[in-house]
């Protein structure tokens, strides 16, 4: 029972990464019809805000510190980071110690701000082209785009830590009755898997209460007689197109503690919630989410050793497998809608 | 000849004298000279150039004439290294039992995949070849490693039974690839005032294949079957209200497809016998897609202009670094010698890939017929105050089948 329940929350951080990249993909792919390979480097590229502003807020100065001395009797230099010049040491340390989080409001500008340069710049151009072509464009986009991240931040894992707060883990155990030590849980993992919710629960929110949201279902619906309406329906697609890419983006945020970016994490997990997109139904929003979290818990409690010992090697396949089965015998997916290319 | 037509007979022959004069061809700067970085060709890189052509030529009889856009191909390839590695350490170091049964594994596991993953078509066939592939991948990196050795890569050793050859030769070494006797790795070398050119077997015997498989290609492309394959891909729907099942002919030529890819991994195997799971990895299809899209999909001459093209570059451009640079701009002004270099920095070197997904990207936005297209429209640009209508037959027949 504990090694269930201890699996269930392994699965749940990986599953809330593919729910949370698979979300943006079926955004765009219902909104506009595209088809985006480049979906996994938006993914990356939040990773690397974090890693931008960790460097940003600890870029520093040296100070010659009289009071201390190296071991030739020379008095030590130190590096300060700005940021303690300009709100004293405590507050500064603590910026710096909250850079992850406070890396959530540096991304979200700065995605959609890619997302609606990528969607004006290129996709918009390739909306009549056949998918093929615009699985092709996007995949050398995502291919340029690795390149230059790994051009300006090399090609090893970044290190970047989780505020101190959420360092050690969680007894989950205990709250259930089981003994101590049995469940436990890293707190960062539990704050993503919250975060990932949170931000599942806005985008729905968004889309089901607000006007523009629901003109975008509408869209989604039936493109051509909501622009015959009069309403601009591009731009709004435009935007939900930068939305997409922020939640790319902050699901890589995010996930920095968690796995030290590198440049081609994002080429890793896109492959992956493709294929959770294709599981969960093309087109649908909660059938992407459902099929995150299903695929993530199942690959977690296929690396069981018990499951691995009847069949080994299971772990590695499963998500494909399933994938495979789910392809055949239920050719929408789990939750898409009838007709949404079902060829 | 040969039962082409004009045209075609014109294609094949470039293709020969390409394949059979590449010592020459790729060799172009005496050595020495300064630009003798840019040859080509020795052995190792010409062997490649043929074998990925080899490779994508079957993926373009693939997704050039149906439409269909496998994301698994390295999969095969990787099948059929595999295969021909246990050829060469069960049976023996001869490379033609090795390539003929790289060749049936991989057709035999198409048949498996290609029956599954052609039930669906457009992105979920993508998808799921991507899985399969994704798949093998992911096994012979772990379970499979008595099969595979894991990620060292399976190796040819000493203590290999070799039933029809020895397990080693006379002086206790490790017996090379060869073909009745013919080492592969054999080759010779012709001096020519200034210039030297490389003849080696592996390369003519990789040259030889290439082109029966391209003559192979090319009799599917003009054969009814090719016919029927572009049918598929202009209008699949049609097809079905004719009465005409396509499942038949796209599984026929997806296993073709798979076997020339395990053909290819059967050549790199038998040049170097060596096979690991990187070969099959995700990233190893992107790159078949890569070459078919840059040289132009649907075209004969494409597939092996592209293979050519990109690893041509990826040795060359990969080459060339900062001090290189310098001595080509060295006569430009001190300042501007550095700011050109910074900017050219980025792209030359380790950032080759980035070069090549710009071209890339801009080959599939401006140029969908890949350079085949590029040089047609060159050509008819110059040619365009003659007023002549072979330009128009040209295109009839170059044309990617869409």
């Amino acid at each position: 029972m504990d090694a269930i329940i201890l699996q269930i929350l392994n699965g749940l951080d990986k599953g809330s990464a593919y729910a949370l990249i698979a979300l943006g993909l079926t955004l765009i792919f219902g909104t506009l019809g595209v088809v985006n390979f480049a979906h996994g480097a938006l993914f990356m590229i939040g990773a690397f805000c974090a890693v931008t502003l960790n460097r940003i807020l600890t870029l520093s100065h040296q100070v010659v510190d009289e009071s201390r001395k190296d071991f030739l009797g020379n008095p030590l230099k130190v590096d300060v980071p700005y940021v303690n010049d300009w709100f004293g040491e405590a507050a500064g340390a603590t910026i710096i110690d909250w850079a992850v989080p406070l890396a959530i409001l540096f991304s979200i500008p700065v995605m959609i701000a890619i997302g609606v340069i990528m969607e004006r710049g290129l996709i918009k151009h390739f909306y009549r082209r056949p998918h093929a072509d615009q699985i092709l464009v996007t995949f050398g986009l995502a291919i340029v785009l690795q390149e230059i991240i790994k051009y300006f931040y090399g090609a090893n894992p970044i290190p970047t830590p989780a505020p101190d707060v959420f360092r050690g883990s969680f007894d989950f155990g205990v709250l259930l009755g089981f003994d101590p030590n049995v469940i436990i849980y890293p707190y960062w993992r539990l704050v993503y898997f919250a975060f990932a919710a949170l931000i599942i629960g806005g985008v729905f929110a968004f889309l089901q209460f607000t006007t523009f949201g629901m003109v975008v279902r509408a869209g989604m619906a039936d493109r051509e007689t909501v622009g015959l309406l009069g309403i601009n329906i591009d731009r709004r697609f435009t935007i939900m197109f930068g939305l997409a890419a922020a939640v790319a983006g902050l699901a890589g945020v995010m996930y920095a503690p968690i796995n030290s970016p590198n440049y081609h994490m994002g080429m890793d997990f896109l492959v992956l919630s493709f294929v959770v997109v294709v599981v969960g139904g093309m087109g649908s929003l909660p059938g992407a989410v459902l099929a995150g979290f299903v695929l993530g818990v199942l690959e977690s409690f296929a690396s069981m050793n018990e499951i691995k010992s009847i069949l080994p090697g299971i772990d590695q396949i499963i998500i494909y497998l399933v994938a495979i089965i789910i392809l055949l015998t239920r050719p929408r997916g789990l939750m898409g809608r009838k007709g949404v290319m079902e060829d | 000849m040969f039962g082409l037509g004009k045209k075609d007979t014109t294609v094949f022959v470039v293709v020969i004298i390409l394949a059979l004069c590449a010592p020459f061809i790729l060799n172009p700067f005496p050595t020495g000279s300064s630009l003798a970085q840019f040859n080509a060709g020795y052995p190792d890189l010409m062997q490649r150039f043929v074998i990925f052509g080899i490779f994508a030529i079957g993926f373009n009889l693939l997704f050039g004439l149906t439409g269909y856009l496998s994301f698994g191909h390295a999969a095969f390839l990787g099948m059929g290294s595999y295969a021909a590695v246990w050829m060469f350490k069960l049976l023996s170091m001869n490379v033609i039992p090795a390539i003929l049964l790289s060749m049936v594994v991989a057709g035999l596991f198409a048949v498996v995949i290609g029956y599954v993953s052609l039930r669906r078509s457009g992105i979920y066939f993508s998808i799921l070849t991507l899985a399969f592939a994704q798949m093998s991948y992911n096994l012979a990196y772990s379970v499979l490693t008595p099969i595979t050795n894991g990620e060292t890569g399976l190796q040819i050793t000493l203590d290999d039974p070799r039933i029809l050859g020895s397990s080693a030769t006379a002086d206790g070494s490790i017996p090379v690839t060869n073909l009745f006797g013919l080492e592969m790795r054999h080759f010779t070398t012709v001096d020519v005032a200034g210039w030297s050119f490389n003849f080696s077997v592996g390369y003519y015997l990789c040259a030889v294949i290439m082109i029966l498989a391209f003559y192979v290609a090319v009799r599917i492309f003009r054969s009814p079957f090719g016919m029927m394959l572009r049918a598929i891909k202009s209008n699949q729907q049609r097809l079905y209200y004719t009465g005409l099942n396509a499942r038949p002919y796209t599984l026929a030529v997806f296993v073709i497809s798979g076997m020339y890819a395990g053909l290819a991994g059967g050549l790199m195997a038998s040049m170097d016998p060596l096979a690991g799971p990187e070969r099959m990895q995700w990233t190893a299809s992107g790159e078949v897609v890569l070459m078919t899209i840059l040289g132009g999909a649907g075209t004969l001459i494409g597939p092996v202009l592209g293979a050519g093209f990109i690893k041509y570059f990826e040795n060359i451009f990969s080459k060339i670094n900062d001090s290189v640079l310098h001595g080509w701009f060295a006569f430009l002004p001190d300042g501007l010698e550095n700011f050109v270099i910074a900017i050219l920095h980025p792209f030359v070197g380790k950032g080759w890939h980035l070069t090549l997904g710009l071209m890339f990207m801009l080959v599939v936005i401006f140029l969908p017929g890949g350079l085949v297209e590029g040089g047609q429209r060159i050509s008819r640009a110059l040619r365009r105050d003659k007023p002549e209508d072979n330009g128009a037959a040209s295109k009839a027949s170059h044309e990617p089948a869409e």
